[in-house]
């Protein structure tokens, strides 16, 4: 019998990350039509379907606006737009693995039943919060047009670079807790629960240099958050170097952006190499486990 | 012959939790008290299935089966040693293939396709075979939630055989759904057999597996126990069987004495035994003659006793029942040991291990003792007729021009 390039497949308790990421790239489809499922089944049986995707951001938007802006007085002029351009890093964030978390638990019909390589499932969750944060640039970039605002034109290359950090690192915190939710159904709580108070603790309603004051200038301490560099790249990339004096830190500029960048690419790339090793050595038994 | 499914060394072991923390809450409170023992599924198991063959797995519940075969599908990871599969693999397991609930059976058949590898314009050449073999045509935007389980098995099978895959795998699904969606999968998988495709099929029914396979494989506890011709699978297959059948030394008046009747142990059964025509075989053919010869004892004298005997074929149907009384047979009184032989002159059964249970009580149905189908005898019937029982039948070609069904 000739010998056809067929799609030939091991299964061993061995898997090697090469291995995994091949087998991930060969399902790109797969990870597509998830993606696209997701986000169909999300809106599926609401009455304002995909609008919801940006009420809700929109929502926090305006609460933000009048608790910030309005009632304590913030003093961070159009803050709308300087909320936005961090909030939008954070949304996509939260709900990646919010998402994510529970991903391999939700397809467990899926698990049980077929194979395919499970990292695709926390990725699917990944995938489709991009989508929403394309849609809430969107909204923003519409705004930036319209108030014709001063972008940060210097610090906009940057942005490719800070958005692939940014999924990379969703990605495999996702990929580590979807699995660990598998054998601790608790842990989509707990993930809840650290990412609020993580969203406090990263510069998002309130500008970098109070948090640097309140620090006493350690901003070391303020850039071990891997997300706090992220979302200061949009920011300044973004809202760029407004007001009098300026919200973003006046005497920063791309190269200590880029500094920053390339530390959280390395912390980002160590991440993800341990949550696929974690991954690949768990999914084994998940089918067992569900 | 190249191996489409290669075993090799597969060893898998599950872990059976005493008491399973499944919070983290618990985890850190208990923390390294999390107790379980190993559970051996599958043991050094090797086995080549050869592209274009198809193989039956038989064992009873538990033996392990239905795990090898989620490990051929990748389902599960193997403890130890590996499976390698050459060429496009889909599978049908317990209740259908994987979906999602929430979504519509279109975007199932969709995103099962995409999990087999296909690309979305591959799908769309074969939606409507699938959508018609599973005869969903109106239900087919419907979330699946809302099928019944017949829909839901139909859907699985019907995409698992039109995504063209060279290698399947069924669990037992082809024993569900009605009969007429029955026959349907039973044809395609016959033309898979043709097309020379590999199918690998769980069952623990030894008669279909003779009837479809080239070869099989039987397992006991996790090992194989036999590989290879499907009759000489089965019989070993039956044989142990047979032995895992009978009872322990003092295992069965342990069990009879739960159902504690007034009368109980007055009369004891002591043996029962089947006398096969042909002494040399162990199973009876179709027409031959058995004997079932029973051993009963009576410490006290007991004047009203009746023997019954029942038949049960493997899905657990009664087959034939009677006892003496019906028979209009008086046996007097009973006394110290004697035997009650039930003779089949001419048994009209096909294929298949039966089970016999052996009653003994009054006239008014009160038990001294009863055998649940701790008996079995085979039927090694010899020619291809398929089915229960025997029926005469004789068959001849009409004349040209007579229609003999409306001749009358």
């Amino acid at each position: 019998m000739a010998e056809i390039a067929a799609p030939g497949r091991t299964f061993t308790h061995r898997t090697t990350m090469v291995g995994q990421i091949r087998e991930i790239a060969a399902h790109h489809e797969l990870l597509l039509n998830l993606v696209r499922l997701e986000l169909k089944a999300k809106y599926k049986a609401s009455a304002l379907g995909f609008a919801w995707s940006l009420l809700n951001p929109a929502m926090y938007l305006v609460v933000f606006y009048i608790a910030f802006d309005v009632i304590l007085g913030g003093g961070i002029p159009r803050f709308p737009i300087y909320l936005l351009s961090g909030l939008l890093v954070w949304n996509f964030f939260t709900a990646a693995l919010n998402s994510g978390t529970g991903s391999v638990v939700a397809g467990s019909g899926l698990v049980k039943k077929v194979w395919f390589p499970r990292e695709i499932l926390p990725l699917a969750s990944v995938g489709a919060a991009l989508v929403h944060f394309f849609l809430q640039l969107l909204v923003l970039i519409g705004a930036l047009v319209l108030l014709r605002h001063p972008v940060g034109w210097a610090e906009l290359p940057l942005l490719p670079l800070a958005l692939a950090d940014l999924i990379l690192l969703a990605a495999g915190l996702a990929l580590l807790f979807s699995v660990a939710n598998v054998y601790l159904r608790d842990m989509a709580h707990f993930v809840e629960l650290a990412l609020l108070a993580w969203f406090w603790v990263t510069p998002i309603v309130y500008p970098f240099t109070q948090l640097n004051k309140a620090l006493r200038g350690h901003s070391i301490i303020a850039l071990a958050n891997p997300v706090t560099p992220l979302v200061l790249t949009f920011q300044r990339a973004l809202y760029g170097e407004f007001g009098k004096p300026p919200v973003m830190p006046p005497n920063l500029h791309f190269t200590w952006y880029l500094r920053n960048l390339a530390l959280v690419t390395v912390a980002v790339f160590v991440l993800l190499a341990i949550a696929l090793r974690v991954f690949g050595r768990l999914e084994g038994n998940l089918a067992e486990e569900l | 012959m190249a191996a489409a499914i290669e075993v090799d060394q597969l060893t898998k072991q599950f872990k059976l939790y005493k008491e399973k923390p499944s919070s983290l809450k618990e985890r850190i409170l208990r923390f390294r008290r999390v107790r379980w023992e190993p559970f051996t599924a599958l043991d050094d198991i090797r086995m080549d299935i050869e592209a274009g063959t198809t193989v039956g797995l038989l064992g009873h519940n538990g033996s392990g089966k239905s795990t090898l075969l989620k490990c051929m599908a990748g389902i599960l990871q193997p403890t130890s040693g590996c499976v390698r599969t050459v060429g496009r693999m889909a599978a049908l397991l317990e209740l259908g293939a994987g979906f999602h609930p929430e979504l519509s059976g279109r975007e199932n058949v969709y995103l099962n396709g995409s999990i087999l590898g296909l690309k979305k314009v591959e799908v769309d050449r074969v939606f409507d075979d699938i959508v018609g073999f599973a005869e969903l045509e109106q239900f087919i935007d419907t979330p699946v939630k809302h099928y019944s389980s017949g829909m839901y098995i139909r859907l699985g099978f019907a995409v698992a055989i039109n995504v063209d895959p060279e290698i399947l795998l069924v669990d037992e699904v082809l024993s569900v759904g009605d009969e007429a969606f029955q026959r349907k999968c039973i044809d395609k998988v016959r033309a898979f057999q043709a097309e020379g495709r590999t199918i690998v099929v769980v069952s623990h029914a030894a008669d279909m597996v003779r009837q479809m396979c080239d070869k099989a494989a039987a397992l006991e506890h996790g090992k194989l126990v036999a590989n290879g011709d499907p009759n000489e699978v089965i019989r070993e297959f039956r044989e142990r069987l047979l032995k895992s059948a009978m009872p322990a030394e003092d295992m069965s008046p342990e069990l009879a004495r739960s159902e504690m009747s007034p009368m109980w142990g007055r009369v004891k059964i002591t043996d029962a035994r089947v006398v096969y025509a042909d002494e040399d075989r162990d199973a009876v053919a179709p027409g031959e003659s058995m004997q079932v010869v029973i051993s009963l004892e009576a410490p006290d004298p007991v004047s009203d006793v009746v023997v019954a005997i029942a038949v049960y074929g493997s899905m657990g149907w009664l087959v034939f029942g009677t006892n003496t009384q019906v028979h209009g047979m008086d046996l007097g009184t009973i006394e110290g040991h004697r035997t009650v032989t039930f003779d089949f002159p001419d048994v009209p059964l096909l294929d298949g291990t039966y089970a016999l249970t052996i009653g003994v009580h009054t006239l008014g149905g009160l038990v001294y003792d009863s055998w649940e189908q701790l008996r079995r005898f085979e039927v090694a019937a010899p020619g291809r007729d398929i089915g229960l029982v025997r029926m005469p039948v004789s068959i001849r070609l009409n004349e040209p021009g007579v229609d003999a069904g409306r001749s009358q």
